[in-house]
């Protein structure tokens, strides 16, 4: 019994966070191999140690539970939406900082100050470059037209990413026509939605399909991986809607949250994760649209070509977020 | 079964009855030193109350609000979840039998070249966690994947309407995938209940005529009926549980169901209501395997002698087996591994980090105590409930039993939500009395996915230390407890020697269980804290496991270690649990050797 009891303080004492001063705690929904670049930089030019939790879901919940003893300083999301729900829970304190105010154009952060974004990315369609012909008219309404029956492949439709651009589909066009899209996009779908976005490419280049959904980046990274390289030279990256209300957006963001123990470093890193520097790793590294205008996207992205993003405020786009995974139930868009 | 008979046991332990008196004296004041082991019985219930916190927290929750997504589900998807969980859990059970059984008795019933390898090797999918085959089978048998390529390139065929295919990506595909690594449960469950069987039954249906096939079909495979009925459950329950591969295979199941609600609707409620009826199909599952056990109780009664049973097979019939044995080992775990190294050693420079041992050592380190605390825990409800088998310590044994039904990550949630509550009351007692917040000892730590491993865990222990408490007679305790020996005595000097055995194999499984174990850590993980499978699963789930095949290597090694303990120690055990003489060991025992 005496042993078991050493072994529980041994664990008591082992893993929880140290609390010293020159430290900022994070919980990340984005992939470490993303984050920890640009993490060090921090560190580096700070001196201020980084502590990470990576974990693609259930932390808000984690930090809501914690209360005000949450250890966490910052939350990291891959999404607008978990962006709105931490400030609808709120679980967030407001950002302050007039660097921060230059580096993030206002429609980047919230009216109250609750979140900022730190990168776009364009909800893209790659088509096949030998099978889809003038792919620079496609629309994402297109997909669901009589010319792709059985030539279209995608992620679930529950994923954050296919759920913002239907949430945005009900925002511009109504629940009704969105719903018809929709059963229209799951009539023409080459096979149940699966994998994520880079599989769907691959599965251009095997002839499964001839047009997918994927997020502008994975272009980038594609083609970067010397054994995904054939699948992204398959195919032809389009942005969608340029003749009418453009390409649906979606942000990367983060938070500082309500409890952070350490406020001021917490401040710091997102002066710095929106600073030139950082943004310009996430341009470079990520393939990521900067939202700070200063910075450039890679050169490798500025070379798919300049295009017109939809306007409809995001906000506004979350709103239809919950309509929109029961339009996915309602259809089967998975099953 | 539990009545008392006049046998061997009996009759030779009272040969220590009349020892010498001075022994006896020696042990009554022995006995009276030791502690009573009174509160056993509290013990226990507080134990099981611990264990089925998570559970009581998602009844908790799940009658907390009205859960509005529930109804949404119910009215539009609900009918397919429930369709797939179903058909998932049947066919993974056939199949696990078909593969499992026949194994089983070929090793423990025939003789034939090979034999001594294959008793082995066939435990070793085991390590492997259900995702990883389904990995590198996917990158196999994709569409995109090298065979249909290579069957492209070969007939021509340039698109997906010119030929069949089996999907892997399917229900069928997500049913052989988990049966694959889950067949081993049957195969070792069923191995060592043949083995244990009494050649004498066979031989004497042989003699009246009956054919092998008839004697396996009505003499063996009734007798083992135990161990098929209970490995199946277990491996039903796992196949409920599973999210990870079903994902994968976008294959949508209840666990699919109750992150939706959860993640997606941000519906809480719902989602614990979803799991409370996860929890209830485990509950009829374990409740007809009960059923089923009520009605057979002789089967001990197989063993007045010892004998074991041995076909030597003919030059065609081994062919056949040896094909058999090897294509499931072939399948189950040559392939996956084969397709990690593959990647591991083209992408070394890659993916090479001395970081993957500090994972390996986490997840170890976690395991190894989650396997310690089951089997402590464990062994103290079933001696409780050994000691007073009324309703209140069945119970308590039912309900520490009843994580192994929750899917990882909703157990996350069973154990974050009491753990942080904890917490909090923790440091609002601390900062109450005037010292600073100590922090989040227990939600932010690796309690926390110890906890989860263990509630979710411990129920392997419990049915095997179940099982093999049921084949001590009663009349042992009695005998033990004429000579004074009692409580801990009872416990340590006659029980534990007796259930050892067992007892290992249960801390070995679970420890493999932990080792592969994922949603639990992911949620749950300390800051700076990775284990080898939520590393291995942040590249996966991006379609980059080649860069993690490393880790996913570590993952099956570590696995495999205790796998050959494991495997070492069944069979050692059952060769020696049938000459176990129960007596001695109790005269040794009180005797003191």
């Amino acid at each position: 019994m005496k042993k078991l009891i050493l072994v529980f303080l041994a664990l008591g004492t082992f893993g929880v966070a140290a609390e010293t001063t020159q430290t900022v705690n994070i919980y990340s929904f984005r992939q470490s191999f993303l984050i920890e670049p640009i993490l060090e930089k921090f560190t580096a030019e700070t001196g201020i140690q980084t502590k990470v939790v990576f974990a693609k879901k259930g932390l808000i919940e984690r930090l809501k539970r914690e209360g005000k003893y949450s250890p966490a300083d910052v939350v990291l999301t891959s999404d607008f939406n978990k962006l709105l729900q931490l400030k609808d829970e709120g679980l967030t304190s407001e950002i302050v900082s007039e660097e921060i105010n230059k580096n993030v154009p206002a429609h980047f952060r919230d009216d109250q100050g609750q979140w900022i974004a730190l990168t776009k990315r364009i909800r893209n369609i790659y088509a096949s470059k030998t099978r889809v012909n003038a792919p620079q008219v496609l629309t994402y309404e297109s997909l669901a037209a009589p010319q792709f029956k059985g030539k279209v492949c995608t992620r679930s439709g529950k994923h954050p990413y296919n759920l913002g651009l239907i949430a945005s589909m009900i925002a511009h066009k109504g629940e009704a026509e969105a719903e018809t899209w929709l059963q229209g996009v799951k009539a023409n779908l080459a096979r149940k939605p699966q994998g994520n976005d880079r599989a769907q490419v691959k599965a251009i280049k095997e002839g499964l399909c001839d047009v997918s959904l994927g997020n502008s980046y994975y272009y980038g990274k594609m083609l970067e991986n010397a054994e995904q390289k054939p699948w992204a030279d398959a195919v032809n990256i389009v942005y969608p809607n340029q003749n009418d209300r453009g390409s649906h957006v979606n942000v990367s963001g983060a938070v500082i949250t309500k409890y952070a123990p350490n406020k001021s470093n917490a401040l710091k890193l997102l002066t710095f994760l929106s600073s030139e520097k950082a943004q310009q790793t996430y341009a470079s590294v990520n393939m990521e649209y900067p939202v700070n205008p200063r910075v450039k996207p890679a050169a490798i992205v500025l070379s798919w070509g300049e295009f017109k993003e939809d306007t409809l405020p995001l906000t506004k786009v979350a709103e239809y977020r919950e309509a929109a995974l029961k339009l996915v139930d309602k259809v089967k868009f998975d099953l | 079964m539990n009545e008392l008979k006049p046998t061997d046991d009996i009759k030779k332990v009272d040969s220590v009855g009349v020892s010498p008196p001075s022994l006896r004296i020696r042990l009554l004041k022995l006995a009276h030193l030791l502690p009573s082991f009174k509160h056993v019985k509290i013990i226990s219930f507080l134990l099981a109350l611990v264990m089925a916190l998570p559970l009581i927290t998602l009844l908790f929750e799940a009658l907390s609000s009205s859960g509005d997504s529930f109804a949404h589900i119910r009215e539009t998807v609900l009918t397919d979840y429930v369709i797939n969980t179903a058909l998932l859990m049947l066919s993974v059970g056939t199949l696990v039998l078909l593969i499992g059984i026949p194994l089983a008795w070929l090793i423990a019933n025939c003789d034939f070249w090979g034999k001594r390898f294959f008793n082995w090797a066939l435990v070793l999918p085991l390590a492997m966690p259900a995702y990883l085959v389904a990995y590198t089978y996917t990158d196999l048998l994709d569409y995109a994947g090298p065979i249909q390529i290579t069957l492209r390139d070969w007939f021509g065929w340039t698109s997906v309407n010119d030929y069949w295919f089996f999907d892997i990506r399917s229900l069928s595909g997500a049913a052989v995938m988990l049966s694959l690594v889950l067949y081993p449960y049957v195969y070792l469950m069923v191995r060592s209940s043949f083995l244990e069987q009494n050649a004498t039954l066979t031989q004497a249906a042989r003699v009246l005529g009956k054919t092998p096939f008839k004697c396996f079909m009505q003499v063996s495979l009734p007798l083992a009926r135990n161990a098929i009925v209970a490995s199946c459950a277990l491996v039903m329950m796992e196949s409920m549980a599973d999210f990870a591969t079903v994902n994968y295979f976008a294959v949508s199941t209840l666990t699919t169901a109750v992150y939706d609600t959860w993640l997606g609707h941000y519906d809480l409620a719902s989602a614990a209501k979803l799991s409370s009826i996860m929890v209830m199909g485990i509950f009829v599952l374990l409740f007809l395997e009960q059923l089923q056990k009520g009605k057979q109780k002789s089967s001990n009664d197989a063993k007045v002698s010892q004998q074991s049973l041995t076909y030597k097979l003919t030059q065609k019939q081994t062919v056949l087996a040896v094909s058999f044995c090897s294509l499931i080992l072939f399948v189950a775990f040559l392939v996956p591994v084969f397709v990690l190294l593959q990647y591991a050693v083209h992408y070394f420079e890659q993916s090479w980090s001395t970081q993957v041992f500090e994972f390996a050592f986490n997840s170890a380190g976690i395991a190894f105590i989650t396997a310690l605390l089951a089997l402590l825990l464990s062994l103290v409800l079933n001696y409780a409930y050994r000691v007073k088998p009324n309703k209140v310590q069945a119970f308590s044994l039912k309900a520490a039993s009843s994580g192994y039904a929750i899917p990882g990550t909703v157990m996350a949630i069973g154990v974050l939500v009491p753990l942080t509550f904890l917490d909090i009351q923790i440091n609002d007692l601390t900062v109450w009395l005037g010292f600073s917040a100590p922090g989040l000892l227990l939600s932010g730590s690796i309690v926390a996915i110890i906890f989860a491993h263990l509630v979710r865990f411990i129920a392997i222990a419990n049915k095997t230390l179940e099982s093999s408490y049921e084949k001590i007679s009663p009349s042992l305790d009695m005998v033990a407890k004429t000579m004074g020996t009692n409580g801990v005595n009872l416990l340590k000097k006659v029980h534990i020697p007796l259930v050892r055995k067992s007892a290992m194999v249960a801390a070995l499984l679970i420890f493999v269980e932990s080792m592969k174990e994922l949603p639990a850590a992911l949620l749950l993980q300390p800051f700076d804290f990775q284990t080898l499978p939520t590393y291995v699963y942040q590249y996966a789930s991006d379609e980059q496991l080649e860069l993690a095949a490393l880790g996913a290597i570590l993952i099956v090694l570590v696995g495999l270690i205790p796998l050959l303990i494991l495997n070492r120690s069944i069979d050692t055990s059952s060769i020696d649990s049938n000459k176990i003489d129960h007596s001695k060991v109790i005269q040794n025992r009180v005797d003191g050797k």
